[in-house]
């Protein structure tokens, strides 16, 4: 058992001591003497986050599997403990061996949402590593940065050694082998950087130079070194069947987020969304055999004990293996007391019947996302759920016994009108007149509602980055007339609207599509104290402000701007395969309110064919 | 058929609490394939409660809980299964059968027995000798031990004397220092170690420091000082 890092006065002060000590089941134990590459993964939010992620718990099997490297885990300190280990200069610590985060060769950070941002300076800070990768030096880890913000690394490329682009499974095995060789040639940090952006899928910030035209936009991206490649090209992996995946994977003591086993059937999604990023550069969509999976499902609840299993993807409902798979796990496993969830699951006769059987329907409500009121705005980004769909689950879910509805919608989409807005309330309008039409004694009392708002936020590499977004009052404006427009439905007693936060919106616009520039900001703010983002109670809007304007950052420029078909996007060196005149046409098509069909019904020629594999060669021997 | 399970829990996992050693068991029972019964309805839970709540910090070697199971195999096999089961910190010392009409654990618990160890930089300046007189001072020859105890609502004087059925104090070879005591646990009249040793410590005119002592739990009663007191376990059979 590992001496721990913290005191025990400390561990005993503090909140969720079990956060900080490891020890979890099925938890890694090396000697570190014996391995040649020390890796520190980082998830960075607090641990019950942080332990929910997928990702990381298959890079951390995967990586662990070589001999030669001890992959360990380090999330954020919560702020009670972030206090002391300033106060103490206490230096943050993996979980498994307790060690120092300094002393490892790696440190990679998945960064899944811009909230995090902050987060990631904290990491490096309480590390006692320099922020800046130009300030680092020999004894210093590599920072790796991955996920799916790192189709936008710009804004947080000065604190990064490199970035993975892509899914992990295909190069770290190349970037191991290199900096293994590397070290025992006595190489300098810059010579392995140098050497490591000629790895597939490696991007290294430092030896790229941007230069910028007067009016703020990109000029050039240009590598400093021949050798360096121009356009960084995405890893994925192929064959998702044998791709290595945890059969033993941690489970914390603490009650994570998501406290069950998370088994991935697919990657990527047929259904082309026009606003969804993952939607696009996960293409294209890869499936796992169905009987393989059976095989991890029994391994992973047998090695858990976990209550519940839940089928994961971008929509499980194409997943063409699902009905066999959901059998097996009901008649295997159910009435051993697992529960299995289904989340992103289309609404119809076979979901209804499958969640019928494995949950309490009085409890459970339907979820719908049909993301925008009007057809026409569905049109735009899209989205291809009707009216007449939605209807229609509800109805049978309604004579089924269900009367809970969730329903989820993006607002400030581009060319939305006050017309599109209030349409968000006559659907749920209707879905309640749906559930009044079936026979009382059918009906579970009342129907409940409830309308949740986003503000939608452009991504890179999807047919809306060219979109501009709305300032913080547009939004609130917007939320208001929805809210108004539920007050004057018939059924506004059944229905509940909640809308998301503006301000943080504007922020992740700002990041989202932001360049080199922005990263000065996020110092700043870090500085003055902005950490933990992503949780509302913590979120300082005007510290942002500030920090914005300290450094010259016009948000304006960055969120309300029309971006022009011709602008040099900062994201623009990534090759996502999926090509940039795809996403032209299908920005021109949005505008056009024309749907384009899924990639099952006909091929767009996005370009992810290249890839040689995936949906894009279904049914072709 | 109702079963009750004796572990320790040691080590880093003493930074465990206790809702989450509950559902460290939970998925406990199903790696180690327990037949253990689940209540009804669309919610099922397994029937699995605990004896006394052990807190955060705490060291213990008499931890329970108790399961009804639809089967079970020797005490033995079962035993072998739940430690292949464990994370290190944790581990199950005992797997015995209850009569079909034994109450649980949780509402017979009546005290439970401790040894406190002082936390390194935390030591008193005062002697073996010195303590054990002071013992006898404050604890056996006094009739009565009236003390003020703060609940979260309201104060209420208390005798200590009847809720301390034991307390001495060791040297090891070292010179290390260990007090033990057998206190009363469970009923609405619960105490916990680190009272006692406050009221000692103001007794011989110190103050009490946190996190001066590590605390261990070494076993569990059920009983009175009339009754005399058994341990949890030994009202199971073990099971062939």
């Amino acid at each position: 058992m590992s001496q721990l890092a913290l005191s025990d006065e400390i561990l005993l002060t503090i909140d969720q001591p079990a956060r900080y000590i490891g020890g979890e089941l099925n938890m890694v134990k090396k000697n570190p003497a014996d391995v040649d590459i020390r890796f520190a993964m980082c998830f960075p939010d607090v641990y019950e986050i942080g332990m929910s992620h997928l990702g990381i718990q298959i890079l951390y099997d995967m990586f662990n599997q070589r001999e030669d490297v001890y992959c360990e885990r380090v999330y954020s300190p919560w702020e009670d403990l972030h206090q002391i280990m300033k106060e103490k200069q206490i230096p943050l610590f993996a979980l498994e061996s307790q060690d120092p985060i300094k002393s490892f060769d790696f440190l990679g950070i998945t960064i899944q949402y811009e909230m995090c941002y902050t987060n990631i300076l904290q990491i490096l800070d309480l590390s006692q590593i320099p922020l800046h990768a130009c300030d680092r030096d020999e004894h210093m880890p590599i920072v790796i940065g991955g996920g799916p913000c790192t189709y936008n690394p710009e804004p947080i490329a000065d604190f990064f050694d490199l970035f993975y682009i892509g899914e992990g499974e295909i190069s770290y095995d190349a970037l191991f082998e290199l900096y293994k060789e590397c070290k025992q040639k006595g190489y300098s940090r810059k010579e392995f950087l140098h050497k490591a952006a000629g790895i597939p899928g490696i991007y290294v910030p430092s030896l790229y130079e941007v230069s910028y035209q007067e009016d703020g936009t990109i000029q050039a991206f240009t590598p400093k070194y021949e050798d360096v490649p121009q356009t960084v090209k995405k890893q994925i992996c192929m064959n998702m069947t044998e791709a290595s995946y945890p059969r033993k994977p941690l489970v914390p003591f603490v009650k994570a987020t998501q406290d069950r086993v998370v088994l991935e059937v697919q990657r990527g999604c047929i259904r082309g969304c026009r606003f969804c990023q993952a939607g696009m550069i996960y293409r294209p969509v890869r499936e796992k055999d169905v009987k393989v999976l059976e095989e991890i499902a029994h391994d992973m609840l047998q090695n858990t004990g976990h209550e519940e299993i839940s089928l994961s993807s971008l929509s499980t409902s194409d997943y063409s293996g699902l009905k066999e798979l959901v059998e097996y796990l009901i008649e295997n496993f159910h009435s051993k007391g697992v529960n299995i969830s289904l989340p992103s699951l289309r609404i119809d006769a076979f979901s209804l019947d499958v969640m019928s059987k494995v949950q309490d329907i009085k409890k459970s409500s339907l979820t719908f996302a049909p993301e925008a009121g009007s057809q026409r705005m569905r049109n735009v980004i899209n989205k291809g759920l009707t009216k007449e769909v939605i209807l229609n689950g509800a109805g049978q879910a309604f004579e089924g016994g269900w009367q809970k509805v969730k329903l989820y919608f993006m607002l400030g989409l581009p060319t939305e009108t006050e017309e599109d807005m209030r349409a968000i309330a006559e659907l749920a309008n209707d879905i309640a007149i749906r559930y009044y039409e079936v026979p009382k004694e059918q009906r579970n009392g009342k129907c409940q509602i409830t309308i949740s708002t986003s503000f939608f936020v452009p991504k890179p590499f999807t047919p809306l980055q060219w979109a501009p977004m709305c300032t913080k009052e547009e939004y609130l404006g917007k939320a208001r007339v929805v809210n108004e427009a539920v007050k004057n439905q018939l059924n506004h007693k059944s229905i509940r609207y909640n809308w998301h936060e503006a301000d943080v919106t504007v922020l992740e616009g700002v990041f989202a599509r932001g360049d080199r520039k922005v990263a000065k900001a996020i110092e700043t703010a870090y500085e003055n104290g902005a950490l933990f983002d992503a949780w509302g109670e913590h979120f300082d809007y005007q510290l942002w402000l500030d920090a914005f304007e300290k450094n010259g950052i016009d948000i304006a420029f960055y969120n309300l701007r029309q971006r022009n078909l011709d602008e040099v996007f900062p994201w623009d060196f990534i090759d996502d395969g999926v090509s940039k005149e795809f996403l032209k046409r299908e920005w021109k098509r949005s505008m056009e309110e024309t749907v384009t069909p899924n990639c099952r019904q006909q091929c767009s020629g996005c370009g992810a064919k290249s890839f040689g594999g995936g949906v894009c060669y279904e049914n072709q021997n | 058929m109702k079963i009750r399970i004796k572990f320790s829990k040691f080590g880093n996992m003493r930074f465990i609490g206790h809702l989450d050693t509950m559902r460290y068991f939970q998925k406990v029972m199903r790696r180690a394939d327990i037949d253990i019964a689940y209540s009804t309805g669309f919610s099922p839970h397994q029937i699995m409660s605990f004896a006394a709540p052990l807190g955060v910090g705490l060291i213990s070697e008499g931890e329970y809980l108790d399961i009804e199971v639809n089967s079970t195999d020797s005490t033995e096999e079962s035993l072998r299964r739940l430690n292949l089961a464990m994370v290190e910190g944790y581990q199950v010392n005992d797997y015995r059968r209850l009569p079909d009409d034994a109450k649980t654990a949780m509402s017979i618990v009546s005290a439970a027995s401790y040894t406190l160890t002082y936390r390194k930089g935390y030591e008193a300046n005062l002697n073996f000798a010195r303590f054990r007189q002071a013992i006898a001072d404050f604890y056996e020859n006094r009739e009565t031990i009236p003390v003020i105890k703060k609940t979260k609502k309201s104060e209420k004087e208390i005798d200590l004397k009847k809720l301390i059925y034991d307390f001495s104090v060791s040297e090891n070879t070292d010179g290390k220092i260990m007090f033990s005591m057998l206190i009363c646990t469970g009923s609405t009249d619960n105490i916990k170690p680190e009272l006692v040793m406050e009221h000692f410590y103001s007794f011989l005119g110190l103050e009490l420091q946190q996190f001066t002592f590590q605390v261990t739990r070494h076993e569990v009663y059920t009983g009175s000082v009339e009754t005399g007191f058994t341990a949890l376990i030994d009202m199971g059979e073990i099971i062939p």
